[in-house]
C-alpha cells in the first residue's frame, strides 16, 4: 500500500527548510502570542492582561461587520472562479501551437505585482478617465465605485476573477491533459453524452487539482489585502473594508498592538479551521474510493 | 445516443478567447496609458494615445530611486527562489520517500504557513528582522518569503517525485550510487519539470507580494511596486508615470512565463499536483 519506508534520516533531510520556515513562523508568532495578552504603554512597558483583548475583539461589531465581507467576497469569488475555470479549461484546445499562446496569455495577471493590479483596475475603472468606467457611463449606467458601495464590491469582485481565474483554469487543464486518451474512446463506445463524460471521467480525474485551486483560492482570498487597498483603500466608507485590512488599520494605524494582535490570533485559526475542513472532507473522499 | 453538435462545438474557441479578451483589456489600458501625457488622461477619454510620448518611461529611466526599484526586487525574489527550492528538494524528496515521527503533521503545519496572513506578521517581522540587524536588506525578505514559497515548494515538489517509482532510486542504489550522486546526478534531471513548476511559482508569489517587501525595507532595498506607491503620494496623482511604472512591473512575469510556458501544461500533468 504505502510505498515508503520507515526512515528517520527523514527529519534530517526536512531539517534546512524546518528552520527556515520556524524561524519566519514561530518567533513572529510568540510575539503576536505575547502581545495579545497584554496592554501596551509607550512601546516598552508591557501589562499581563489576560483574555481582555479577546474578548473584546469577538464581541466587536466591528470585527463581526468584517468578518461577514470577508466571508461574503471568498464564498462569491470562490462561486464564480471554479465553475469558470474549469468551463474555460474544458473548451481549451488539446493540443496545437494555440495552447502555449493560452497559457502564456492567461498566466500574465498572475505575474503582476498584487497593489499594480490594484492600480492597474484603479485605472481603468475610473469613473470619466477609464476605460470601464466611461464604457458603462455611456451605456448609461450610473456607476461610480468610489461612491457606491455596490459599483465598490462589483468592481473588486470583477478584479479578483481577473486576476485570479487564470490559476484555477491552469491547474484544472492540467488535471484534464492527464487522462489518457483510451478514456474517451471507451467513453464514445459507450455513447456518453459530453454530460455524462465530465461528470465520470473528467471531473474524477481533475478532483485533486480542483482541490488544490480550491484551498489556494480560499486562502488568499480571506488573506487579501494589497489589492483591494490599491483599488478602493477599503471604501466608501467600509464597505470594501475586509478583514485583513481592518487588522492593518488597527495595528499600524491605530498602534493598538493588544486587539490586533488577538485579532490576528482569531483571524488566524480561522482559516486554519476552515483550511483542515475542506482538507478533511476531501481527504477522507479519496480515502473512501 | 448523444448527437455531436457541430455547431457548439465549432464555438467552442470563443470561450478562452473571450476570456482572454477580458483578461487584456485592463493590461492594454494600462500600457496605453503610460505612452500618454498627463494631460491628455486628465483631458478627456480617448481609446488610444494621440500624442504618444515615451515621457513617462524616461523619467522612469532617469531616476535611480524608480529604476533601483525593479533591481532591488530581482535581487530578493531571485535569492527566494534559489534558497526556497535549494532547501524544498530535500525536504520534498524525504516526504514522498520516507515515513519518520510525525511526517504527516509536520506537512500540514507547513502548509498552515501558506495560509498566514501577511497582514498578521507584518510587525512581528519588522522587529525580529530588525533585531538580526537586516532590516532594509534584500536577504531579509528573501528570507521572509520563505514563508510562504518553502511550503509551496515542497508541496509542489513531492507531487513530482511521488510521481516516480521508487524502483529508480533502489536500482541506483544497488548501483553503489551515494544518497546525493544518486539525488544530483539521476533524480534531478528526471523532475526537472517539477523543479520548473516549483520555481515559476516562487518566483511568482515573491515577485508579486508586497505587504512583508515594503516592511522590511525603506531605502536601500525597497521593491519597485513600493516605490510605486509612495510617488503618488507624493507627486500627486500622475497617472501616466504610475502606469508606465506599472507596465515594466509586467515584463519580468512575461519573460519568466515565456520560458516555463511547456513545463506550466506538461509539469502539472506529470505531478499529481
Amino acid at each position: 500500500m504505502d510505498a515508503r519506508i520507515e526512515n528517520q534520516k527523514g527529519w534530517l533531510l526536512v531539517l534546512p527548510a524546518l528552520a527556515l520556515v520556524a524561524l519566519n513562523a514561530v518567533i513572529p508568532l510568540m510575539a503576536v502570542v505575547n502581545y495579545s495578552v497584554q496592554e501596551t504603554f509607550s512601546s516598552n512597558l508591557f501589562f499581563f492582561e489576560g483574555v481582555k483583548w479577546f474578548e473584546q475583539v469577538l464581541h466587536s461589531e466591528r470585527f463581526h461587520a468584517a468578518l461577514a465581507r470577508q466571508l461574503a467576497f471568498c464564498a462569491i469569488i470562490l462561486a464564480i472562479e471554479v465553475p469558470l475555470g474549469v468551463a474555460i479549461a474544458l473548451a481549451m484546445p488539446r493540443r496545437g501551437p494555440w495552447v502555449s499562446v493560452c497559457l502564456v496569455l492567461m498566466a500574465l495577471p498572475l505575474l503582476i505585482p498584487w497593489n499594480v493590479v490594484g492600480a492597474m483596475w484603479n485605472i481603468f475603472a475610473l469613473p470619466d478617465v477609464g476605460m470601464l468606467g466611461r464604457t458603462l457611463k455611456n451605456l448609461g449606467i450610473d456607476y461610480n465605485y468610489t461612491q457606491q458601495p455596490l459599483a465598490a464590491w462589483a468592481t473588486m469582485i470583477a478584479m479578483d476573477v481577473w486576476h485570479w481565474t487564470s490559476l484555477v483554469v491552469l491547474l484544472a487543464y492540467a488535471g484534464l491533459s492527464a487522462i489518457p486518451d483510451a478514456y474517451y474512446q471507451a467513453a464514445r463506445i459507450d455513447g456518453a453524452s459530453s454530460w455524462a463524460i465530465f461528470r465520470y471521467v473528467q471531473l474524477p480525474k481533475m478532483r485533486r487539482v480542483l482541490t488544490i485551486a480550491v484551498l489556494l483560492r480560499f486562502m488568499d482570498s480571506f488573506n487579501i489585502y494589497t489589492e483591494v487597498l490599491a483599488l478602493t483603500g477599503g471604501g466608501p466608507g467600509n464597505a470594501t473594508t475586509l478583514l485583513s485590512i481592518d487588522l492593518v488599520k488597527i495595528a499600524l494605524g491605530q498602534f493598538d498592538l493588544g486587539p490586533a494582535a488577538a485579532m490576528s490570533l482569531i483571524y488566524f485559526l480561522i482559516i486554519l479551521l476552515l483550511s483542515w475542513v475542506f482538507y478533511t472532507v476531501i481527504t477522507r473522499g479519496e480515502e473512501a474510493r | 445516443m448523444s448527437k455531436p453538435r457541430p455547431i457548439l462545438s465549432k464555438l467552442r474557441w470563443l470561450v478562452p478567447a473571450l476570456y482572454i479578451v477580458f483578461l487584456l483589456l485592463p493590461i492594454y489600458w494600462l500600457v496605453s496609458m503610460s505612452f500618454k501625457t498627463t494631460s491628455e488622461i486628465l483631458g478627456g477619454f480617448t481609446l488610444w494615445p494621440n500624442r504618444f510620448t515615451l515621457e513617462n518611461y524616461a523619467k522612469i529611466f532617469a531616476d535611480p530611486t524608480w529604476y533601483g526599484g525593479y533591481i532591488n526586487s530581482l535581487i530578493y525574489v531571485v535569492i527566494n527562489t534559489v534558497v526556497s527550492i535549494a532547501v524544498a528538494l530535500p525536504a520534498a524528496y524525504a516526504f514522498s520517500r520516507y515515513r519518520f515521527l510525525g511526517d504527516k503533521h509536520l506537512f500540514f503545519w507547513l502548509l498552515t504557513n501558506r495560509m498566514a496572513p501577511a497582514a498578521v506578521f507584518a510587525l512581528p517581522f519588522l522587529q525580529l528582522y530588525s533585531a538580526m540587524g537586516l532590516f532594509d536588506t534584500h536577504l531579509a525578505v528573501a528570507l521572509a518569503h520563505c514563508l510562504f514559497n518553502i511550503p509551496l515548494a515542497i508541496w509542489i515538489l513531492e507531487g513530482f517525485m511521488s510521481g516516480v517509482p521508487r524502483q529508480l532510486d533502489d536500482t541506483a542504489y544497488l548501483d553503489g550510487y551515494g544518497f546525493w550522486r544518486f539525488f544530483l546526478r539521476i533524480f534531478l534531471p528526471v523532475i526537472a519539470p517539477g523543479v520548473g513548476v516549483a520555481a515559476f511559482f516562487c518566483f511568482m508569489f515573491s515577485w508579486v507580494e508586497l505587504l512583508l517587501a515594503k516592511t522590511l525595507t525603506s531605502v536601500a532595498a525597497k521593491p519597485i511596486a513600493a516605490t510605486m506607491t509612495r510617488t503618488v503620494s507624493i507627486s500627486g496623482y500622475e497617472l501616466g508615470l504610475l502606469a508606465a511604472a506599472g507596465t515594466l512591473t509586467i515584463i519580468p512575469g512575461a519573460i519568466v512565463i515565456y520560458f516555463v510556458r511547456n513545463y506550466i501544461a506538461k509539469g502539472f500533468a506529470l505531478g499529481r499536483v
